[in-house]
Formats: C-alpha cells, structure tokens, sequence
C-alpha cells in the first residue's frame, strides 16, 4: 500500500507549478491510477517536481522518483528525497565505479532488484534514462537501466514524457529559477517487445522521446 | 518586514495616494457593474439563440470572455478598495506576469539566467517601489537607462556571445514593454493636479476603463461589420470596420466621462481618442511579436482571452502616452 503524501511535499509541488507555469499535455494517454514507469528528459533539478506536481492527487500518491544515491543521500537532501518525496534511491553505475564488468553487472542486477521491490503491485516510477542533466539542447543517449527495468516488469506501461523549456526555468549550475512558462507532454505508452533486443528498444523509447520534442513547443499549448 | 509595509502604507496614506471615500469612483464602480450585468444577460440571449456550430462557438466564447470580465473587474475593484498599496501590487504582478509570457517565447540562451533573475527580481520591485515612495525623477529614467545599459553589460559579464545583441534587446524590449510602460498606468497617481489633488485614483480608472472598452467596442464592431482586414498577415481578426467603430465608440464613452476627470468634454474626446488610436497599435504590434514567434495568444490565463499580455498590449501602449499629456497640461 501506498503511504499518504507528505505535506510537505504538496507544499514544494504547489510552488514548482507556480515558479514554473507549468501545463500540461497528454498527448498519447490520460492520467490514471494504474503502475506506469514514466520517463523523461533531464535538464533541471526541478523536472522531478514539477513532473510529480503536474500529476493529480491520487496518481501522486503512488508515484515515486528514482534519485542518484551519489547526489542525493546526504543532509537535507537525503530528508527531501527519501521523507518527503519517497524517492527510490539507486546506485549510479558503471564499470569505472564498479571495479570491474563483473561487478557492474551485478550492481545492475541489484538496482534492477530494488526498482522493481520499490514498485510493488501498486506503484509507479519516474525515472531519467539519460542518467544526468543536460542542458536541454540535446537529448542524451539512454542509458541501459530503463532496458532492464522493462524487461523485469514487462505489462508495466512505460510513459514516455518530454519536458520543455524547465532548463531556462533553473539550468544546471543555478540556484534560483526564473518564473517562466513550461510545457510537459506526456506520450502514448510502450511496452518491450518479447524478443526485442537492448539496442533497438533503447532506440525505440529515444525516437518516442524526440517525437514528443518535435511536437513539444510552447507554440502549441493554447487550445 | 512589518515596520517597512507600515513605513510605506503611511507615506502612501499621508501623501494622499489612498481614496477609499469617492462619490465618483463609485458611479463609475456601478456603471462598469450594470455594464458586466447587461453584457452577460446579452450573452444569455444570444446562446439561446445561436443557430450554426460557427455561431455557437463563437457565442461560448464571448459569453468566456464576459466570465472573464467579472473576474478581471472583482480583482480591478479590490485592489483599487485596498487602495495605492494594492493598485501598486496588483500591476507589479500584473508585470511580472505580462514579463514572463513574452520571455518564455523569445529565444534566451543559459548565460541570460541572471540577467532575468534581475529583471523579475530586482528591477520589477524597484519600479513600482520608486512609485511608492513618489520619486518620479528616477522612475522615469531607471529603466530607459539605467537598465538599459545593465541588460547588454550583465549580459557580456557572461561571455555568451552568440546572437549577444539580439538577446539583449529582446529582453530590453520586454523591460520595457511589460514593466516600464505599464507601469505609467499606476503612476498617475503620482500626478498633483490643482483642484483634482486626492482624486488620481479616478484618473487610474478612466485609462484602464477607455483602453479596454476600447478593445471591447473593435471586438464588437469587429464581429458585428468586420469586412476589411487591416493587415491579415499579423492578424486575421483586426478589421477597418472594428478600428473605426471601436475608436469612434470608445472617445465617445471617454468624452462622456469627462465629469470623473479633471478635462472638459472636448479634451476627455482628446485623450480619448489618444488612448483608443494607441491601444490599437499596442494590440498590432504585439500581434506581430506572436506571429514571428508562430503563436496565436502569448498564453491562456484568461479563459476567452488568451494571456495577461493580450489582455494588457493595448494599456502598455496607451499609459506612458496619456500619463505625459496630463502630466505636460496638467500638472504645473
């Protein structure tokens, strides 16, 4: 079962929707409170609000993010994602910090392990496939996890989500945003094939994420 | 924080900005009400009878738009019951929001992130503060040159060159648009006219009232004969029919309002006309901004009206113009 929302959390959520204007178009689904790994593109520290925020309250409340323990786990922080917004911590992997392949595949299979225990039966996952911020110019190569994660709970619809312009709102580096407008389309929902492979399913959840950036564009938001 | 606002509230108070007690602001109060009051039974009738899905649809959103009206009008109505204190946020706000429509559709790159932060920030606030404490000297000049000249200078600190002046005059364009012209709205009550001294408040209301029945009366001009476009490559909806009707009508609404101002009926007609030929070229020129940026409205926060600046572009343009007629003829 899902725990309640923190109050805090509405709080923080209420002021990223008004810092950010955000709106919000389903383009490809409706918000439901069924298990969804939403993923999306990473340019601020405010995507993970303003994505959870834009979501409503039922969905909300069964939708937790999924932070970079090497960021995210000391002070404050580790307060906000862990307390507050019930973030699934992970291990951002690698061979460079693993020591070897071997225990990089291991450490994989762990956070693999992890995501889909923090999912349970009820919960959903907002995840970045691109594993770090970018500067919103381009859209970085998925990294494998999302692969995984599919293969793992395979009925589980995967949400597509492109977020536009929250990097001119607060870029990486910056500390206090500047009130503009921005624009979350969420996409239609894909699934992994049976027997697709890592390369061509990363390929086709990047092509689902450049489409909706294609479409994106603020120009379009009235009406 | 609470000795400052009470700081300011007695400035604002004991120089006589506050005009809670008016006799006249309140006709004009119960005018614009029977005029809301009309317009939505208007709206009633003719939904009732709209036959076609065109007519329809355009009956749903003027009958919109009148929503709209009564909220705009709510929130017009308290802040000026607030007084100069509430007159001055509600616009502060307003340019802010007006500021962040028009940033959001203009191309700023990463190394503009501070520049803005100053514009919403610190020079917002300062303009309209510089209006709280009555130094009209500096809110005069601090944007036309004082930010003017910070905008391209904070921005270089930076060392983004690229399209650098496009950038900066883009966000000077905005400064200037969103928060020095409008700000000219509020600072009427600035102006000490001899025999009209604690009445600039009236002043304040009969601007914002003739520029925006101004752009109500185009509308319906527009509706009603709309023939010949203007220039339907910056917008299709801009008719000789509505410019003409709608000026003709809103110095005719001005001229009879002449009594809450401190201008005989031929000079009302004057400014009037002024307000009315301004706010059709501030809705023309922001139409064109739209169209070069490929949008049709700058955002939808008025429902049947599209964004803050759309609902605004016409009073941006007719503020800093009438507030200097008055202020030359006026003010000794």
């Amino acid at each position: 079962m899902s725990a309640g929302i923190h109050p805090l959390a509405n709080a923080i959520a209420a002021l990223a929707r008004g810092i950010s204007g955000v709106r919000v178009r389903w383009a490809g689904c409706q918000p439901e409170v069924k298990q969804r790994i939403y993923f999306a593109n990473h340019t601020s520290h405010l995507d993970f609000v303003v994505l959870w925020s834009a979501l409503p309250g039922e969905v909300r409340a069964r939708t937790r993010p999924v932070a970079a323990k090497d960021y995210w786990e000391k002070g404050i922080k580790a307060y906000l994602a862990l307390n507050v917004f019930r973030a699934v911590m992970v291990r951002r992997g690698g061979i460079a910090q693993a020591g070897s392949e071997v225990a990089a595949i291991a450490e994989a299979r762990a956070t693999i392990d992890q995501l889909a225990e923090a999912m349970g039966e009820t919960e959903s996952l907002i995840i970045f496939p691109e594993g770090t911020r970018g500067t919103g110019e381009a859209i970085a190569p998925f990294r494998s996890g999302i692969y995984y994660l599919a293969k793992r709970r395979p009925e589980v619809e995967l949400v597509p989500v492109y977020i536009e312009n929250l990097n001119r709102i607060l870029p990486k580096g910056e500390v206090i945003p500047v009130p503009l407008v921005c624009l979350l389309t969420f996409g239609a929902p894909m699934h992994i094939g049976d027997a697709e492979d890592k390369a061509s399913f990363l390929e086709r959840a990047s092509a689902a994420m450049h489409a909706l950036r294609r479409k994106g564009h603020l120009q379009a938001w009235v009406r | 924080m609470g000795s400052l606002s009470d700081q300011l509230w007695q400035v604002v108070t004991a120089r006589g900005i506050i005009h809670v007690k008016d006799p006249q602001l309140a006709w004009l109060f119960c005018g614009v009400l029977g005029a809301l009051i009309l317009a939505s039974g208007i709206g009633k009738i003719l939904q009732h009878n709209a036959k076609s899905d065109a007519a329809r649809s355009t009956i749903d959103n003027l009958n919109a738009r009148t929503r709209a009206w009564w909220k705009m009008c709510a929130i017009f109505a308290l802040t000026m019951l607030i007084g100069g204190i509430g007159t001055l946020v509600l616009f502060a706000l307003l340019s802010l929001l007006a500021m962040r429509e028009y940033i959001t559709l203009m191309s700023t790159r990463r190394g503009d992130h501070r520049t803005l932060l100053w514009s919403f920030f610190i020079i917002t606030p300062l303009q309209y503060y510089l209006i709280a404490i009555r130094w009209y000297g500096l809110f005069a000049i601090m944007i036309p040159a004082f930010a003017f000249l910070f905008i391209p200078a904070r921005i270089a600190v930076t060392g983004d060159t690229e399209h650098f002046l496009e950038r900066a005059a883009k966000i000077q364009f905005g400064i200037m648009i969103c928060l020095y012209c409008l700000s000219y709205a509020p600072a009427l009550l600035l102006l000490r006219i001899p025999g009209f001294e604690n009445n600039s408040a009236r002043l304040l209301f009969y601007l914002v009232l003739v520029t925006q029945m101004s752009d109500v009366f185009k509308y319906i001009w527009g509706k009603l004969l709309g023939r010949h476009k203007i220039v339907p490559r910056v917008s299709p909806n801009k008719t000789w029919e509505g410019f003409f009707g709608g000026v003709l009508t809103a110095t005719a609404l001005g001229a009879a309002l002449w009594w809450v101002t401190p201008f005989t009926p031929i000079v009302a007609a004057g400014m009037s006309l002024v307000i009315a030929l301004l706010g059709a070229a501030g809705g023309l020129v922001m139409s064109a901004i739209k169209r070069d940026a490929g949008v049709k409205d700058f955002g939808a926060t008025i429902e049947g009206h599209g964004g803050i600046l759309d609902r605004i572009d016409s009073l941006c343009f007719a503020a800093p113009i009438f507030f200097h007629l008055v202020r030359y003829y006026f003010v000794p």
